[in-house]
């Protein structure tokens, strides 16, 4: 066994100091959205010494990083950048939606489309039904404080007769209800308890609709961006487990 | 303790007392501690006699807030993590974590990266494959097979040892490829193994497939029709035991499988004799894959070019592998900066449990055992 230490292991591939206070502030993070002004070189102290350019030069719009004020259009991707997702079925939607389906792109490879939440459990409907996307891979979210419409919700689907996936996003205030797909796909049924779960959004028609993962009597929602990294119920803690805190 | 129990429970503890006066149902508690739930699992049984009227899985005792970790944490310091999920399959979990977040820095990792890849993923589905065996063969009452499966995987574990260092939680691989080139003698103990192992999986038929007890208790028990594993989400093995031949290895395939010949086994009823079959017929050609893959390692890098600080442009990515369990996924999206602004994984382990109320319902409380076996289920993945 002597022999597989020969190579002094040189430090993993990113660089482990990182930054350094960070674990503590989890929600100080940019958001992906349209501010032009953007705060992100304030978030990583160990940035401005490499070269910022993490992406081969595909697309390369050197804009987004560094360029303070330019009005960056709708275009949120850097590197490489996403493309209109053509297609006979995104046509067909939006021809029989209208405005009711938003931005459908393809990014590296990958089609989403963003549908107007009052679409939600019928354009599901369709897509099962006409366009054969018969397996719910996920359900899940993403949490933007910063934004009006504050979550994500994100159905990832697949298409077992086109070997095809898409995502589905739609975005709703803090909250909105969302009504529930467990119609649709069974095994929408836990998925949804866990995005209820860690963020708070609660689904319409949802059989039983509780949490999953963490216990029934927790406060908060443990995803959501303004919950910090080692906060906790101590309540909870302390009644159920009997001490003063779990850390 | 009944009020711990009262907490959780949904299925109103109030009513019991009505149905012990005018009804033969009974609600049961079985785990969180108990050898058969592989970990900590908590199911209450409602039942009538030895007869399963429904089930309510109670899970999260092994909650660790892996994907809020993920946010506080650069791209690379979380690499580690995933490992931690299904601690079975270690390989397997680094291995679409690495490729996920490849694909959002839009680089590929080098040939050479990509068979080591294949070849350290392959062994670690048979070892997770053995351990489910032994294990799904302990529960049902055949003792033997544990100790078989056990021992050679042995075997497999001493080969991730001379790798990297671990046997259990590699961390073997490293965004853009493998840190470790291949130790001297690895291809020829991974041969070894091969010429070991073959007969060996025989061996495990000979005492299992005809077996009639282990026929008796697995034939026609947890039955799942095709149609309900594809409305369940169910992957996997449990998938193409219920006649669907899909495996992402040949539908999207990844790392170097394209270069691969093997199969996909599939079986036709969807009960747990024919997930075993299905297990059984994959761990050959998973050796097929090994033996192909072996033999011509092309030379080369094992690290593509990687920049120094990882900072994936804007954008999301969903990528997903077939892991021993089923189809393992990671939603990660970046904010441009050196930490995930969200990294979800998608658990075949914790989607495939929800099978488990339509499997059992109707049937015997000792089948609920054979079924949780052979969802083949890791508690640190449904939990994370």
């Amino acid at each position: 066994m002597p022999d597989e230490t020969k190579s002094p292991p040189p430090p993993p591939t990113g660089e482990p100091k990182g930054p350094a206070g960070a674990p503590n502030a989890p929600s100080v993070e940019p958001v992906p959205a349209k501010k032009p002004g953007d705060p992100a070189a304030t978030t990583d102290p160990a940035a401005p010494a490499a070269p910022p350019k993490p992406a081969p030069p595909t697309a390369a719009k050197p804009a987004e990083p560094a360029g303070g004020h330019t009005p960056a259009p709708p275009a949120k991707p850097a590197g490489p950048a996403a493309v209109a997702w053509d297609s006979e079925m995104v046509c067909k939607l939006k021809g029989q939606y209208g405005s009711g389906i938003g931005e459908a792109s393809t990014y590296l490879g990958q089609n989403y489309m963003v549908v107007d939440s009052s679409l939600i459990p019928e354009i599901l409907h369709v897509l099962r039904d006409q366009e054969e996307f018969d397996y719910c891979v996920d359900i899940t979210a993403l949490h933007y404080p910063q934004r009006e419409k504050q979550f994500d919700v994100i159905w990832i689907l697949y298409s077992f007769a086109r070997n095809q996936r898409i995502r589905v996003k739609t975005l709703i205030a803090d909250g909105e209800i969302v009504p529930s797909a467990v119609k649709i796909w069974p095994t929408a049924n836990w998925l949804e308890r866990e995005v209820y779960d860690m963020f708070g959004i609660r689904f319409d028609g949802h059989p039983d609709l509780k949490r999953i993962l963490l216990p029934d009597g927790w406060k908060g929602h443990p995803l959501r961006k303004d919950y910090g990294i080692i906060q906790q119920d101590n309540e909870w803690v302390q009644i159920n487990l009997g001490i003063e805190s779990g850390q | 303790m009944a009020d711990a129990t009262k907490n959780v429970s949904h299925l109103e503890l109030g009513d019991t007392d009505k149905t012990f006066l005018d009804s033969n149902e009974l609600i049961i508690n079985m785990g969180p501690q108990h050898p058969a739930t592989h970990g900590v699992l908590r199911v209450i049984l409602r039942l009538d006699g030895e007869k399963v009227l429904g089930t309510e899985c109670v899970i999260g005792y092994l909650h660790r807030g892996v994907e809020k970790i993920a946010e506080n944490r650069t791209y690379a310091m979380f690499n580690p993590y995933v490992d931690r999920m299904d601690y079975v399959a270690a390989v397997s979990n680094g291995l679409g974590y690495c490729e996920a977040v490849e694909k959002l820095l839009n680089l590929e990792a080098p040939p050479r990266a990509n068979y080591i890849r294949v070849i350290l993923t392959e062994l670690n589905r048979l070892a997770s494959h053995m351990l489910w065996l032994g294990t799904h063969a302990l529960d049902i009452g055949a003792i033997t097979p544990l100790f078989y499966t056990f021992r050679d995987r042995e075997e497999i574990l001493k080969i991730f040892e001379k790798y990297c260092g671990a046997r259990l939680t590699t961390h073997a691989f490293r965004i853009g490829g493998c840190l470790y080139e291949t130790y001297e003698g690895f291809e020829q103990d991974v041969t070894k193994f091969l010429k070991f192992v073959t007969p060996k999986i025989d061996e495990y038929e000979e005492l299992l497939t005809t077996n009639r007890i282990w026929v008796e208790r697995t034939r026609n028990v947890g039955m799942l029709s095709a149609k309900d594993c594809i409305a369940l989400g169910v992957t996997g093995p449990v998938l193409r035991a219920s006649g669907v031949k899909w495996d992402l290895r040949k539908a999207q395939p990844y790392a170097a499988y394209p270069d691969f010949e093997f199969e996909i086994p599939t079986g036709q009823n969807g009960d747990t004799y024919d997930r075993y079959l299905v297990r059984m017929q994959e761990m050959r050609q998973s050796l097929r894959i090994i033996e192909q893959a072996v033999g011509k390692i092309p030379e080369g890098p094992i690290m593509a070019k990687v920049p120094k600080v990882i900072k994936p442009p804007v954008g999301e990515i969903y990528h997903s592998i077939e892991a021993p369990k089923g189809e393992l996924g990671y939603f990660i999206v970046s904010d441009g900066s050196t930490q995930p602004y969200r990294v979800r994984v998608r658990p075949p382990s914790f989607v495939n449990l929800q099978a488990l109320e339509q499997m059992v319902r109707g049937q015997l409380v000792a089948d609920v055992i054979a079924v949780i076996g052979t969802l083949d289920i890791v508690l640190g993945e449904v939990d994370r």
